[in-house]
């Protein structure tokens, strides 16, 4: 517990050093920002719920973003040698990883919470329901994680940052893409149903779209939990038979 | 104390270490030597916990490293091959960031790195960032990184390379010092570093031990009474061996050996 929390400290001491984590906090905000107000027809709508001008954004950004925050966490250590260091510590490999994974939801976590100058601009126009609006934001933090995750497991396969960033992200607008309406309703027209469900099924959306619109699912839980589970086994998994 | 048994360690179908044995004892600074490639930080890598052998066992201080990984390695010090270190810390933070690793916290943390800075004479860039340094200063803040829990057990990796003269000369002082409470295994390929630090030394290559010895009980092996030859003759596999007709058994003998496994391998 005290190594993990070394690791997720030196971590994000780390991404607040490098212009990275100010960079993708403010296009961050500056795109969700811009996309509510724009496409998201915020202010002509006149609704305070901010589940389609705001929320229904995240995913978006995330795909692009998210690996762009994760790419270095086992990257750049093997690159480094400095791999080396964390091995010959005495330390469960866990506690790397959960440290470094814990760090860069951390950035995220930080970016996510300064949009909150547009849960207060609802909240004083309108009557929105703040439990809806916090369960938004929670599943927007889970989506992010889970890309998160997928792009500690693309780490830990290569020493080069910018392969990660690459896979991660056609992994995570997969995701994005796979499970998406309008996509999916084109895909039933090629193919068959048992082909098209198992797609479906690895896609954020419908986990998403249960929590932006304010219902606690367990099974929404479960989902993105095993998910972010898999892929920390699967990074621990590479780690060691690298070595072997 | 270390000792290592029966050690082998494959990658794929390439054998980096064959079946390796050695000790080396409590006061006992062990040169490990051998071209490149002949599998020194391979076999230093799985001495330190860091690969897991495919066969053979490590013990430290009488703790298996592969039965009880986490106590071993808290015996041990480690300097890998090339330095590394995180390039966004300063000196100080990375250090403190290793004491932490090491289980240091409060008063006795502050004071290992106080202690380390001064060992490795880090006072003058303890608050500068790591990726400002010169390399002899990147190479002592990691050597300082390996002391910092004062370990009964280091283990370093080419520890002067790329040092200038003068630094070498510190860092050999520094390893004869540490020398003699510790247990030191360190590898290189610079033959005079054996005189200068050693009180053992054993030559490897192709992951076997091909010379094992003191300093001058070394030399005595060899045809011409330097280490450079000895070196020759029992490392070359194609050039070397057939002139040193005079060597003891422990030269002469692996020559046909390490051909033997070397076809086996590819």
């Amino acid at each position: 517990m005290k190594d993990t929390w070394s690791i997720f400290r030196r971590e994000l001491a780390s991404y607040f050093s490098h212009p990275i984590a100010y960079a993708i906090i403010i296009v961050f905000i500056l795109v969700s920002m811009g996309l509510t107000f724009s496409f998201g027809r915020f202010m002509q709508v006149r609704d305070a719920n901010l589940e389609w001008p705001f929320f229904f954004w995240h995913p978006w950004i995330y795909m692009l973003l998210a690996p762009a925050v994760g790419m270095r966490m086992w990257s750049d250590e093997q690159r480094n040698g400095t791999i080396e260091l964390l091995g010959t510590f005495p330390l469960s490999p866990w506690s790397a990883i959960f440290g470094k994974f814990l760090a860069a939801a951390t950035v995220w976590l930080v970016a996510l919470g300064l949009t909150f100058p547009i849960w207060i601009t609802a909240n004083k126009l309108g009557d929105p329901d703040n439990l809806m609006i916090f369960a938004g934001y929670l599943g927007s933090f889970l989506v992010c994680c889970t890309f998160l995750a997928i792009t500690m497991l693309v780490s830990a396969f290569t020493r080069d940052q910018v392969v990660c960033l690459i896979v991660s992200v056609a992994a995570c607008v997969f995701m994005v893409l796979c499970s998406y309406d309008d996509i999916v309703r084109e895909l039933t027209k090629v193919f068959s149903e048992e082909i098209v469900e198992p797609v479906v099924s690895v896609g954020v959306w419908d986990h998403y779209r249960s929590l932006m619109r304010g219902s606690f699912r367990l099974l929404d839980f479960v989902w993105f939990a095993s998910f972010i589970i898999a892929c920390l086994l699967g990074t621990s998994a590479v780690l060691s038979a690298k070595r072997a | 104390m270390i000792e290592v048994t029966n050690l082998t360690k494959q990658f794929g179908h390439k054998t980096a270490v064959d079946d390796l044995s050695f000790t080396v004892s409590k006061g006992e600074v062990l040169g490990f030597l051998g071209p490149n490639g002949a599998g020194k930080s391979t076999t230093m890598r799985v001495v330190t916990g860091f690969l897991p052998p495919t066969s053979g066992d490590v013990s430290v201080c009488g703790i298996s490293m592969v039965r009880h990984p986490k106590k071993a390695k808290r015996k041990i010090g480690y300097l890998p091959e090339s330095a590394p270190l995180y390039n966004d810390m300063s000196v100080h933070g990375f250090l403190g960031f290793c004491a932490d690793m090491r289980g240091l916290s409060g008063a006795a943390k502050s004071a290992a790195v106080e202690r380390v800075i001064e060992t490795c004479f880090l006072q003058s860039v303890a608050r500068q960032a790591i990726d400002t340094l010169s390399k002899g200063y990147r190479h002592r803040t990691c050597l300082a990184q390996s002391l910092i829990h004062d370990p009964e057990v280091l283990v370093l990796d080419e520890p002067t390379d790329g040092l200038d003269p003068n630094q070498k000369h510190e860092v050999r002082n520094l390893i004869q010092r540490l020398g003699r409470e510790k247990v030191i295994l360190f590898s290189t390929h610079i033959l005079e570093e054996v005189d200068a630090a050693c009180t053992r030394a054993v030559i490897v290559d192709q992951g076997r031990i091909v010379a094992d010895g003191t300093p001058a009980e070394l030399k005595a092996q060899s045809s011409d009474g330097t280490l450079q030859e000895l070196f020759r003759e029992v490392t070359t596999a194609e050039t070397g061996g057939n002139g040193g007709g005079s060597g003891p058994d422990p030269g002469k003998e692996p020559e046909p050996s390490g051909d033997g496994p070397d076809d086996g391998q590819d």
